[in-house]
């Protein structure tokens, strides 16, 4: 009640000159203008590289068998044949800060669609998680492989943007029919364009197919833990016969005699597990990198059953060294933008006190007359206290306003992404009252210490 | 009981090392209902007196009792109270606030008064006081559309709004021609014949001091004369 009489009052007052509080304002409406058209606009941007990265893959995470030793000597990485699929389905379900994975088997192979050929950079066996760890859900066109490809070992196919535009020369790729090493695959989608990446490498060459598919007929060249499985399956589907494996058996000796069709109906080798060349996942943010790092290496230890003093028998690649780069740099610009939101919003706060310091001087003569007539010395602070805070916020919203413009403008112009900023705005609104009350104290405070008698005497 | 009861009242200015007693003792009563004009040459301490008797000013020492109360004793705060209550002030410059209608500035005083009184009933009392100054029709001009005298008026209307018992008038007539100044002075002996409102004049004309019915006369500091009955108004009478 009091306090709507106060700013009524203030009111009353501020619209006796209109131009000087106009004037008083200019200095938060800048400030705050420039504060939210800046935060918009380094927000927008700053969340398009941030998606860029992570497009790029800066929260993937890459597990990768270990070197193999023999006598000494390590035989590089890879060497080694340690990771199945059933370790990427146990990362996957028991480490916490790991959102999703997919194993990787991979292939070199020329391809073949009609009379043209072309040899991509990567083929790659993996199952339909793959998308989701890569964030490359949204298909140009058609649609992804499924969990039951995968087990059954289907050939179908997704292919890149580089795939399509060498083979395909415009037409629909889906439905069609491409050759891997004579093996027949339908091509069931197209995979929007992800450009390169951090290393220059076409992340469009790139064909995905079912890791089974991959594994058991195409490079079945090095020889799985369960060979039994391997075997099986690979020779079993007889109806898509791999003739460059039968031309160079990679399996070795068969030691058992193989199975009729009969046969392998009555009594289904389950595919328990099989060695895969990678595990590519996706930690739940940049920030749990390295948690996701620990904890998948207690869990492949474990699971591979090696003894405290023994060495990994796998490897884990990050991106941590980029990731870092990135964090550091976009937690140096928000510093920067505060700092520059500082300065202004001082020089702006600067800008009420002085104002406000003249305003007082000026009308020393109304204040005597009200002290006169009966104003305490709180009511004479209060008022100019909140003729201060009315200016600032009322300075905030127009400098809201017109910074929400400013960046809409840049949008529209510009074509640069800009994203409101809520946050942003709240904050400028508390910051534009705090701003008022502490620039605008003094001039109140020195106008309510004034002498009636000296006051109402002024010239 | 006097209305107002000053006794042995100094005040004194510190200039650097130097004390400069500008009131020298004065000691004087003020009844209900009284016509005083407090007159003296310039710089003989009329205004300095009368912004302690208007509770603007504290004096160095001495008593002075405001309806019986001592109020030298009382905070800043408290004396601004007491101005808002009881006591209406005229100046010579009129002191209007600029660029704001005569009404709002007839109802300052209202936005300081302890009891909240609504916007509309301030208003109506307002009115009823512009009104009764002769302002009717102005009530929605600004100070800067106003005559001199017309703004003295607005400036008495708004002296009234808190119904003081005391109106204290230093130098109203100082800016305004001859024939305003006699209106304005009528207007004050109005406002004591009928409302009963003590007035307090100052001025050094002593054509003006003779419109109220007792004259004090002050000379470097002291009360130097205090005549009853001089003056033009009905109710005469002798006071010791
Ligand atoms: N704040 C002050 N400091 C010092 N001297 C003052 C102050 N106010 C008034 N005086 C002095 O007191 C004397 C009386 O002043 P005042 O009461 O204004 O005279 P007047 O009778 O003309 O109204 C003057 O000599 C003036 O110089
Ligand atoms: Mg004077």
């Amino acid at each position: 009640m009091k306090l709507l009489r106060l700013v009524r009052t203030a009111i009353r007052a501020l619209r006796r000159n209109i131009t000087r509080a106009l004037l008083t304002m200019l200095g938060i409406v800048i400030g705050i203008a420039a504060v939210i058209a800046m935060m918009e606009i380094g927000q927008g941007a700053s969340t398009a590289i941030q998606r860029t990265i992570s497009s790029m893959g800066s929260n993937t995470l890459l597990v990768m068998p270990g070197a193999q030793r023999s006598g000494g000597i390590s035989m590089g990485a890879g060497s080694n044949v340690t990771l199945t699929d059933s370790d990427c389905e146990a990362i996957v379900r028991e480490c916490p800060d790991v959102r999703q994975a997919a194993v990787i088997v991979r292939a070199n192979s020329q391809v073949i669609y009609g009379n043209r050929n072309y040899y991509p950079n990567s083929i790659y066996g993996t199952d339909p998680d793959y998308l989701d760890v890569r964030d490359w859900q949204n298909l140009a066109e058609g649609d992804t492989f499924n969990d039951r490809d995968v087990r059954s070992g289907a050939k179908v196919c997704l292919i890149g943007q580089t795939i399509k535009r060498e083979l395909f020369q415009g037409e629909s790729p889906v439905g069609k029919e491409i050759r891997i090493r004579n093996v027949t695959f339908r091509v069931v989608g197209v995979l929007s364009s992800k450009g390169a990446n951090l290393m220059g490498m076409d992340q469009d060459d790139i064909i995905l197919a079912p890791w089974t598919t991959i594994r058991y007929r195409i490079s079945n060249q090095r020889s799985s833990s369960s060979s039994s499985s391997s075997s099986s399956s690979s020779s079993s589907s007889g109806n898509s016969v791999n003739t460059l494996s039968n031309l160079y058996p990679s399996t070795g000796i068969v030691l058992y005699p193989e199975k009729s069709a009969v046969q392998q109906a009555n009594n289904p080798m389950p595919v328990r597990f099989a060695n895969v060349d990678q595990i590519i996942l996706a930690a739940r943010s940049a920030d749990s990198i390295r948690s996701a790092m620990s904890q998948i290496t207690e869990l492949l230890r474990e699971r591979h059953r090696l003894a405290a003093d023994d060495d990994d028998d796998f490897q884990i690649r990050d991106m941590t060294e980029l990731t870092n780069t990135l964090s550091s740099t976009s937690r140096l610009m928000t510093r920067l933008l505060l700092f520059v939101a500082l300065i202004s919003l001082i020089v702006g706060g600067v800008g009420i006190m002085n104002i406000m310091l003249v305003s007082v001087t000026e009308r020393t003569r109304e204040i005597g007359l009200r002290m006169a007539v009966g104003a305490r010395t709180y009511d004479i602070l209060l008022q100019f206290l909140i003729e201060a805070v009315i200016l600032c916020l009322l300075g905030g919203l127009i400098g809201i306003a017109l910074g929400r413009g400013a960046s809409e403008i840049v949008a529209l112009t510009l074509k640069w992404p800009t994203q409101i900023s809520v946050e942003a705005i709240v904050t400028s609104v508390f910051v534009a009252c705090v701003v008022g009350m502490v620039f605008g104290f003094y001039p109140a405070w020195r106008a309510s210490r004034l002498d009636p008698i000296e006051a109402l005497r002024y010239e | 009981m006097d209305l107002i009861e000053l006794h042995d009242i100094w005040k004194i200015y510190r200039l650097g090392d130097l004390d400069v007693p500008v009131l020298k003792g004065i000691s004087l009563s003020i009844g209900q209902r009284e016509t005083v004009s407090l007159m003296g040459v310039s710089g003989s301490g009329k205004s300095t007196l009368m912004n302690i008797l208007g509770c603007l000013d504290h004096p160095t020492s001495g008593q002075y009792l405001l309806e019986g109360r001592d109020v030298t004793k009382l905070s800043v705060n408290q004396r601004a109270e007491l101005r808002n209550r009881k006591i209406g002030f005229v100046f010579q410059n009129f002191n209007l606030l600029a660029r704001t209608s005569a009404l709002d500035n007839v109802i300052l005083p209202l936005e300081y008064h302890h009891n909240h009184i609504s916007r509309n009933d301030s208003l109506d009392r307002a009115k009823m006081l512009l009104d009764r100054v002769g302002l009717k029709d102005r009530m929605h001009h600004h100070p800067s559309q106003l005559s001199g005298g017309q703004q003295q008026r607005v400036a008495i209307a708004r002296a009234l709004i808190n119904q003081p018992s005391i109106l204290f008038a230093d130098e109203p007539t100082g800016n305004l021609d001859s024939r305003t100044s006699g209106e304005i002075l009528e207007m004050f002996q109005q406002l004591n014949a009928e409302d009963g409102i003590t007035i307090l004049l100052v001025t050094h004309d002593p054509d003006v001091a003779h419109h109220a019915r007792r004259v004090i006369h002050i000379r470097d500091g002291c009360v130097d004369g205090d005549l009853v009955g001089h003056a033009t108004d009905a109710r005469g009478g002798e006071r010791t």
